[in-house]
């Protein structure tokens, strides 16, 4: 067996976590310094591992699998593919800014910066997991640390509500996700009943049943990604969150609902993904559009920002409901440039927060002055968010558009006349690039209220953001200009990932 | 089974309830020569004996690949009776321990006798295959309770603790001998495996399906309040209330376990032919055990109360995997195996849980004086480490990942999926959830509440003792479920066969 990746970088945060505990109150230093290098560890782990994934060969790569309980059919089965890898990127590159931006924290500074590293441990996990127990297993596992931290660091006059709105919600999602798992695993044949996600996909379930637990599976990892009418918990506990953790979960946690929406839902599940996909394109369209209007007259700045992540997360759920190749790389590649994005977003409302002490618009303005990095960096996020050219929002969207474009339903029988005319799917990509104009409104707006305009009185003496907050604003713009000017380093290889998705569906 | 005549052989299958009767004898002996102030000892001394009978019970009943009546089908050690035995001296040791420091009870000599005494009932109870023997232990145990739960003379909550339990145990105790004698009048024997060859298939044979469904009732509600399932769950929050803490924990795992031990001897060995209807009764009472358990557990302000309904709630968890039994079973592999090894496995898990978070709450409430669920507040500034058994307890009764319960409950549901039950396994997945709001609102209180007072929690050594091996015992149960499923299926095999 070669050298053990994945668990390491999963459980690497969950040792430095623990020992963190177990050092004296006082020495937060030591637990900010020991956090800050299991960070940076892991980030450069995952990307020894992007850049060391053998695309020629494709599949899945640096496994390891070992028989955990085996009467039920469980093993410690972990791997990565092409789609998998940015996120273990993503997961890496938000936790270190997430502890960069995070140095400020006195309040039991230990305990924060240990949970926040324990949180990570599920999330690492979930993207290598490649049997389905072990996913959730890791899944679950974050419950206790990002309730916790919600209700004990968070926004004081929302933490208990958003805390436990966002805990119950994303409980929710992954009982209706495991609710349709487990009538996966009855369908087996008995005595090679199993967990495993190649098992699963190799098992070729009858088109009714595909049909019946596809939406349990999507549509419960959707709920994780924020989907309509299901999305008011992400707004809520995002902006009750401490910034890391908003950080690490619009920029991850989301994602690994879509992630798992793609994994476990469309790949074991074709003939389902099949029989929903235009219906999948309503409610996102919904949460496309929708979304993005609240978030234009929302007066409070982290709200903008969370009502525009449920819109952006509408996109991917667009993306997949193309079913085809430019669509779901498309999608692939939005879920890594919003993981970032979002990131970036969430840890400037927390610098301005911090110094501010507010974060309504009206009481806000010409921090340009004050805080340029954040400025500039926002302004960047911005760009991508609107899907300019030259940043990787762009990369991401317009395959999503076209993709749409050229979507037809796959499985007419039973569905709403309207939704297999010929011009359904081109309609939906005209109705979602609407959204390009809604999101360039309250961006520009956010920008023009915050970072322009009057510098009000009392924030004239606003102290500038730290050297470490620098660092991690240049590290999460930078990383959204080089895929935007250099898609190839991550396309082909979000490519090389869904190619097995592509195949059970019958296509590439 | 094979039946045999007694023989002095035999007598090694009771190993551990002889050290359970030579430890009662030394406590009673430290009673009478103690003077008051050393007596916080006879706890230590109970629970060494409970240790000693662990030890003897994996030393001397470790049990073959056939299992035999013994005592001329009294008994039978199987691995059934293994793993319920082992649990319930655990879950006696445990008892013993957390209830030394305890103000009025440690000093007691009686307490630990009777406790000692209620353990052996117990014991009995997994490993009894005849009426008359299974009835006995039965009340052996009950009876011991009930004197336990009414063992502080000076609270009035306590005596009606101690009543309640005795008119509602006494009641039901009744409805099931009658279901025995009826047992006895078809079959014409007391030993559970001939009755069941005898009245054999459902509709098929001599004996009238009518009365045997009748009979079948009135094990399902004379067990049914043991296990505290609803509509026989009415005692439970005022006895668990008034009673003293250790033996609220204490009556939540052992007397529960005891419960399910027999419920599974009866249904699996005697009606294994009328499982198709006995499956559909506790299926619905799964339902509205976990439902109506969680519901009510959701509007308490005393943790007590709250752990007694949380307790319901888990009681139609583990009915829920019971009720997976048949569907399975009927098409040949081994799904039985799974259901009825889930449950063990979760009588197992939940008793380490329970006992953490009922430790918890015995120091708790020492010191605030109330049972009060405010009184958590900002424990985990006064006691990280009494904060964090809680949040692991409290977790594990979640559901929550990499604790014992996440597994527990996944393989609870796993087993009712493969039995084509998926309608009750939404309504399990519904209820984790409301589940874990009540839990986590405890959880809130602990890790964001202001303290009234910033003074530790005074723990003693025993203690710390008891909490850890049973904090650690929940996350390895539940990360390397792996040995602890193989016992339980084993065990789940012998009530089959």
């Amino acid at each position: 067996m070669t050298f053990p990746f994945l668990s390491v970088i999963t459980f690497a945060p969950l040792v430095a976590g623990l020992g963190i505990l177990l050092l004296p109150p006082e020495r937060k230093d030591v637990a900010r310094a020991t956090a800050l290098v299991t960070a940076a560890f892991t980030v450069l782990l995952s990307g020894l591992l992007y850049f060391g994934y053998d695309q020629a060969a494709g599949g899945f790569q640096f496994v390891e699998d070992v028989a955990w309980i085996p009467q039920l059919g469980i093993r410690y089965h972990m791997g990565v593919d092409g789609f998998s890898l940015p996120m273990l990127l993503l997961t890496g590159i938000v936790l270190l800014t997430g502890v960069m931006i995070s140095w400020g924290v006195e309040d039991r500074a230990r305990e924060y910066m240990a949970f926040f590293l324990i949180l990570s441990v599920g999330v690492f996990g979930v993207f290598a997991a490649l049997d389905l127990f072990l996913f959730f297993f890791l899944l679950e596992i974050a419950v206790f640390p990002k309730f916790l931290m919600i209700v004990v660091w968070g926004y004081p006059k929302t933490r208990e509500y958003g805390g436990m709105k966002l805990t119950l919600y994303l409980f929710l999602a992954s009982l209706v996700a495991l609710v349709g798992v487990l009538a996966l695993y009855a369908a087996l044949p008995a005595g090679a009943r199993s967990f495993g996600l190649l098992d699963l996909a190799a098992a070729n379930f009858s088109p009714e049943l595909q049909r019946w637990v596809f939406p349990l599976i999507f549509g419960g990892f959707a709920i994780m990604g924020a989907i309509f009418p299901l999305h008011s918990w992400a707004p809520d506990g995002h902006v009750a969150a401490p910034t890391a953790i908003s950080m690490m979960l619009a920029g991850v946690e989301m994602k690994i609902g879509m992630y798992a929406a793609l994994r476990l839902g469309v790949y074991l599940l074709p003939e389902g993904a099949k029989f929903w996909a235009p219906v999948i394109v309503v409610f996102a369209l919904v949460n496309v559009i929708y979304a993005a209007y609240i978030a234009l007259i929302q007066k409070d700045f982290k709200y903008i920002i969370g009502f525009s992540s449920v819109s952006h997360m509408g996109l991917v759920m667009l993306g997949f409901a193309t079913l085809n190749p430019l669509g779901l790389t498309g999608a692939g590649l939005q879920m890594f440039s919003h993981g970032v994005m979002t990131a970036l977003f969430f840890s400037i409302v927390g610098m301005v927060y911090d110094r501010a002490h507010t974060r309504m618009l009206p009481e806000l303005g010409g921090l340009m002055q004050r805080m340029p990095w954040a400025g500039i960096a926002f302004l960047v996020g911005g760009f991508t968010s609107m899907g300019m050219p030259g940043f990787s929002g762009f990369v991401a969207e317009i395959p999503i558009y076209l993709g749409l474009w050229q979507g037809v339903a796959l499985d007419p029988i039973n569905l709403p006349g309207f939704m297999t005319t010929a011009w359904f799917f081109p309609l939906a990509a005209v109705i979602s690039a609407l959204s390009i104009v809604i999101t360039a409104a309250y961006i520009l707006l956010a920008v023009r209220r915050v970072f322009f305009g009057q510098l009000p009185a009392q924030l004239a003496e606003l102290p500038d953001v730290s050297a470490l907050d620098k660092v991690a604003l240049g590290l999460l713009s930078g990383l959204m200009i080089v895929v935007g000017l250099y898609p190839a380093i991550m396309a082909p290889l979000v490519e090389s990932g869904l190619r097995p998705v592509l195949q059970a569906l019958g296509g590439g | 089974m094979n039946i045999q005549p007694f023989e002095p052989s035999h007598l090694l299958a009771l190993a551990p309830e002889i050290v359970l009767v030579i430890s009662a004898a030394v406590i009673m002996l430290a009673d009478v020569n103690r003077g008051r102030e050393r007596k916080r000892e006879l706890g230590v001394v109970a629970a060494l004996g409970f240790g000693a009978a662990l030890v003897a019970a994996l030393l001397f009943t470790l049990p073959g690949l056939t299992a035999d009546g013994q005592f001329g089908g009294m008994i039978r050690n199987d691995t059934a009776a293994f793993a319920f035995r082992i649990l319930f001296l655990f879950a006696g040791m445990v008892t013993a321990l957390i209830a030394t420091d305890s103000p009025v009870i440690g000093k007691e000599g009686e307490f630990f006798l009777v406790l000692t005494g209620s353990v052996i009932g117990m014991n009995f109870m997994a490993l009894s295959t005849d009426l008359v023997m299974l009835y006995l232990s039965i009340e052996a145990s009950s009876i011991a309770l009930y004197a336990l739960a009414g063992s502080l003379r000076e609270s009035d909550k306590s005596a009606e603790s101690g009543l309640k339990y005795f008119l509602f145990g006494a009641f039901t105790s009744t409805v099931l001998l009658y279901g025995f004698s009826l047992l006895y009048g078809f079959a014409g024997s007391t030993n559970l495996y001939e009755i069941g060859a005898r009245l054999g298939e459902a509709g098929v044979g001599g004996v009238p399906t009518l009365p045997v469904i009748l009979t079948l009732l009135t094990v399902v509600v004379g067990l049914g309040f043991k296990i505290s399932a609803v509509p026989f769950h009415f005692w439970a929050p005022d006895v668990y209330e008034g009673a003293p803490t250790p033996i609220t924990a204490f009556l939540s795992v052992a007397s529960k376990a005891a419960g399910f031990a027999v419920l599974l001897r009866l249904l699996l060995t005697v009606f294994p032919g009328y499982a198709g209807i006995w499956t559909g009764i506790i299926a619905a009472l799964a339902l509205l055990t976990m439902t109506i358990g969680n519901l009510l557990a959701m509007q308490q302000r005393n943790i007590k109360r709250l752990l007694a309904y949380s307790s319901i709630a888990q009681a139609g968890y583990i009915l829920l995997g019971l009720a997976a039994y048949y569907n399975l079973n009927t098409d040949g592999n081994v799904g039985g195996e799974h259901a009825i090894g889930a449950v063990v496995y979760y009588l197992g898990m939940y008793t380490l849980t329970n006992l953490v978070a009922f430790g918890v709450i015995i120091l708790v409430s020492r010191i605030t004086g109330s049972d009060e669920i405010a009184d958590f507040s900002g424990l985990s500034r006064r006691s990280p480490g009494l904060a964090l058994a809680m949040l692991v307890a409290l977790l594990s009764l979640g559901g929550i990942p990499p604790l014992a319960g996440f597994f527990g409950k996944l393989y609870l549901f796993a087993a009712a999926a493969e039995a084509n039950l998926l309608w009750l396994v939404v309504a399990g997945a519904i209820n984790a959830l409301l589940a874990l709001y009540y839990y986590l609102i405890v959880i809130k209180v602990i890790y964001l509440g202001q303290p009234k007072d910033e003074a530790t929690v005074p723990v003693s050594r025993p203690y710390v003792f008891a909490l850890w091996v049973c904090s650690i015992g929940v996350i390895l149960v539940g990360v390397l479920a792996g040995p602890f499923v193989q016992i339980a299926q084993a065990a789940g095999t012998n009530f089959l066969r």
